[in-house]
């Protein structure tokens, strides 16, 4: 047990390597909420854009210009309230939107002084302010008497079960795991959404009503995609990418070598941070957000040395520039143009080489040279892929083909979310094509 | 959900955003917009008589006053009466209203002060179907020189006389545009009144140079080197525009007169403020030339939720209920004692307070060498100068001394009484209490 301010310098792999104290500092929000003052000031600066470059940049399209000047003349629940008329979600979505990459890139003020208006912040000012109001913001229409089941509680079917359920039609959700929420839940880093904050959304979406949750129903498990299309008027599949992608060096098989999902959804689900172990020596292969989260959270943990090892250049780095600071900011090291060869150990990974690469031809290739590094633990975070994809739906890339407003080319079944092919992985973009599939599907249902 | 309907002179509009008559209504292609946008109601762009239109200046027509950041709070314009002829803009507002039966569409005119000319344009707007007229009395810049505009407006005997040939020419209501370029707008209200006017609006704009070029010489907007003055306009003059209001809602002569507020209305509250100030809509223009039509819609939402947050259902719930607050300075409480405290924890020690006190005000506030503003009592006049100063919200607040304690300022004991200025012993023309 540490005292606070220091670091247990235990090999391999511990528990407890830091104190109560400095864990509880390093897992805070990572964007603080604002001050109603701060929010004010920030809301003040937004321009009222026509045709704004913002709106444009949202999967969701938000109207972001109107909630600002909601929120500028005192209006933060009108403000939610046209945040959630396009993303139900918009309370997660202002916590974990890349925004520096949607929106905020995209508004006029980073244009002209490299400082965007902070919208995701103002974004959350609103959404959480309706949120303590403890009331739900929409009812249901009248009843249809159609059923609708939708597959994976993450963003995309939240967002779908939620316009559904509005629009009057009965849904159930069958999700695999034991809670709702989808990567809101188990996927994202702990430090953007602490205090329970994705189980709090799921309770407040869900009490418009009309929408049940079946935890534990695991597609081609304990139900089938033909059994759903008897059962319900249409069906929704959202369960995302339950696979991983493996490691395929020698040594991969070692004690310490781990999916960086399943380290993030543990951190998630942990009840007592100081009861989670995490290396001495941490090395995390990949380049994207969850390489990046994965890498972060290790070093918060208390690892001693981090490194995250990405094949490519910088430049060609799945992570946005924003997320690549942050990382360095916590003490993480970016090595770029390596590529695991081997994970060497004693009965458990203790260190791993890496072959240096370079691009030739726009090939990337080795150049001979290696490095080696000390690594207890080892996290893959070389991409996630589509698993237990029942028969006859189309492919596209190792995911569902679809098209228009998620569909599958088989009449009743919709799809949408990171389990579809086009369109980035994000928070945003599952709830918008979630959301969208719900206007189509009830277009059908009801003959419009 | 609050209901918005305003029924202004028995003229209806889902909402009581009505855009002024300005360049924002000067067209067909303009209001159509708007009221796809969601505005109420529109006062068409003031119309002229029939022949060759005015022309207007080929250099810029507005000028401008920015805030920090640029924002605007106010605009200034030369421009005059539509410039389009009087037969194109009659078609349109026909083809208008018909197609939007459910929004106000008012017509504004301004023709010289003989009946003839009055007599002839009435009929004719009178045919396209629109709701009502508005008198442009108010124009301070170029119509004005041609005996148009505020011309008319700053004489009552000339307001009440064209009133009542409108009265007396055209079937639907009149709505008298005041100009706020008097010295008491009883006066012109109480004209318009007496010549039967359904309504009045106002503000039109307030006559203003906006600024002077350093380096020409030139006041803003500059014509070739050469200036004029123009009509002021935006959140700046809101102010004046709600006190101009309420004398009028308060003056025992024109109670009960409906009114039409204009005056810098930006958003939703100010709209409510000048609501609750006796009018019975509200006129834009400055804030969509600023932003667009679609401010209309958090207009309508933050007036909605506002009203659904005091149990409002309709406009007529809170529709002049600050007018009875509005009262002469003698009539204010003498024994209402406040002084200003300053919370410590949410002071953020600029100093602000220290300094407008300190030079300008009653040495009420002392400073420590480490930075702690505390107010003095026994000085402090409640004057409120340290609050609108204070960078900090709720940092500095005024708090009511209760009855029967010790002013330490006065050394005297607080009244519980409600005492003005008419009885009290230093005033010369006191009238005994008794």
């Amino acid at each position: 047990m540490n005292v606070d301010g220091g670091t247990d310098r235990a090999d391999g792999i511990a528990a407890s390597r830091l104190s109560a104290a400095d864990l509880a500092r390093n897992f805070t929000d990572l964007h603080p909420p604002y001050a109603p003052h701060e929010a004010a000031v920030a809301a003040d600066r937004c321009y009222f854009c026509h045709d704004a470059p913002c709106v444009t940049a949202c999967p969701t399209e938000i109207d972001i210009p109107m909630f600002i000047r909601q929120i500028q003349t005192g209006n933060p629940l009108g403000a939610a309230q046209t945040i959630f008329d396009q993303n139900i979600l918009g309370g997660m979505c202002a916590r974990v939107c890349p925004t520096e990459t949607l929106c905020e890139q995209s508004c006029v003020r980073e244009t002209a002084e490299q400082r965007p208006v902070e919208i995701g912040r103002l974004q959350r000012f609103a959404t959480d302010a309706a949120m303590k109001t403890g009331t739900h913001p929409y009812r249901r229409a009248a009843a249809t008497g159609k059923t609708v089941a939708i597959v994976g509680a993450g963003p995309a079917g939240l967002a779908c079960a939620h316009r559904l359920a509005m629009l009057g039609h009965d849904v159930v959700i069958h999700e695999a795991r034991e809670k709702a929420g989808g990567l809101n839940e188990y996927g994202i880093a702990a430090y953007k959404a602490p205090h329970d904050f994705a189980q709090a959304e799921v309770d407040w979406l869900l009490s418009i009503g009309g929408i049940a949750i079946e935890t534990d129903s695991v597609l081609g498990r304990t139900i089938t995609l033909e059994g759903l299309q008897q059962a319900y008027d249409a069906v929704f599949l959202g369960m995302g990418l339950g696979g991983v992608n493996g490691l395929p060096v020698d040594g991969s098989d070692l004690p310490g070598v781990e999916d960086a999902v399943d380290f993030i959804a543990a951190l998630r689900q942990a009840k007592d941070l100081s009861a989670l172990a995490v290396g001495r020596n941490v090395v995390v292969i990949g380049g994207g957000m969850t390489a990046i989260d994965a890498a972060v959270q290790s070093k918060l943990l208390g690892a001693e040395t981090v490194t995250l090892a990405y094949r490519r250049s910088r430049a060609d780095m799945g992570a946005s520039p924003f997320e690549q600071d942050l990382a360095a900011s916590k003490g993480v090291h970016l090595m770029f143009n390596v590529q695991p060869l081997a994970i060497r150990g004693n009965g458990r990974a203790q260190e791993i080489v890496l072959a240096r690469t370079e691009t030739r031809d726009g090939r990337l290739a080795a150049t001979g040279e290696t490095v080696t590094l000390a690594a207890d633990q080892v996290f893959r975070a070389i991409g996630q892929t589509l698993a237990g994809l029942p028969d006859g739906l189309k492919v596209e890339a190792g995911k569902i083909a679809v098209t228009g407003p998620g569909r599958t080319g088989i009449a009743g079944i919709w799809a949408g979310g990171d389990c579809t092919a086009g369109g980035e992985d994000l928070t945003v973009t599952s709830v918008a094509q979630g959301r969208d599939a719900a206007m189509d599907i009830h277009a059908t249902l009801t003959g419009r | 959900m609050a209901d918005l309907t305003t029924d202004f002179l028995g003229i209806r509009s889902p909402n009581p955003f009505w855009l002024a008559s300005a360049p924002p209504t000067d067209k067909e292609y303009n209001v159509r917009r708007a009221f796809e946008a969601g505005w109420g109601g529109v006062v068409w762009k003031t119309l002229g008589e029939a022949g060759p239109p005015v022309v207007n200046v080929n250099g810029p027509r507005y000028g401008v006053i920015h805030g920090a950041d640029r924002r605007v709070l106010g605009i200034n314009n030369i421009e005059l009466i539509t410039d389009r002829p009087l037969e194109t803009n009659l078609e349109e507002i026909a083809r208008v209203k018909a197609d939007y039966p459910d929004r106000a569409i008012v017509v504004s005119l301004m023709v010289p002060c003989e009946e003839e000319a009055w007599k002839a344009i009435l009929p004719r707007v009178a045919e396209t179907g629109a709701d009502g007229i508005e008198l442009n009395f108010g124009c301070p810049h170029g119509m004005s020189e041609r005996g148009m505009g505020a011309a008319v407006g700053q004489v009552p005997e000339y307001i009440e006389m064209v009133t009542r040939w409108c009265k007396q020419y055209y079937d639907k209501p009149v709505i008298v545009k005041l100009t706020p370029n008097i010295t008491d707008i009883r006066h012109p209200a109480r004209a318009a009144h007496a010549g039967g006017a359904d309504a009045v609006s106002l503000i039109n704009t307030v006559s203003s140079i906006t600024s002077v070029n350093l380096d020409t010489f030139s006041p803003e907007p500059s014509i070739d080197g050469k200036g004029s003055h123009g009509g002021y306009c935006g959140p700046a003059v809101k102010p004046i525009a709600l006190n101009m209001v309420a004398e009028i809602a308060r003056d025992p002569r024109t109670a009960g007169l409906p009114i039409s507020g204009i005056g810098g209305v930006t958003t939703w509250r100010d709209a409510a403020e000048f609501m609750a100030l006796g009018c019975g809509n509200v006129q834009i223009c400055t804030a969509a030339m600023t932003y667009g039509f679609r401010i209309v819609q958090e207009m309508i939402d933050g007036l909605s939720r506002w009203m659904d947050s005091k149990g409002f259902e309709k406009t007529t719930d809170f529709i002049g209920r600050a007018v009875s607050n509005v009262t002469d300075w003698q009539y204010l409480n003498l024994n209402y004692i406040a002084k200003a405290r300053i919370d410590q924890e949410a002071c953020i020690k600029c100093g602000r307070c220290y300094a407008a006190c300190e030079d300008t005000s009653h040495q009420a506030i002392s400073m420590s060498a480490d930075r702690v503003f505390e107010v003095k009592d026994d000085e402090c006049v409640a004057c409120n100068l340290c609050i609108d100063v204070c960078p900090v919200e709720n940092c500095i607040t005024m708090e009511r001394l209760a009855p029967g304690t010790v002013d330490p300022r006065t050394g005297t004991v607080v009244e519980s009484d409600y005492a003005n200025w008419t009885t009290h012993p230093n005033n010369p023309a006191a009238t005994a209490a008794e």
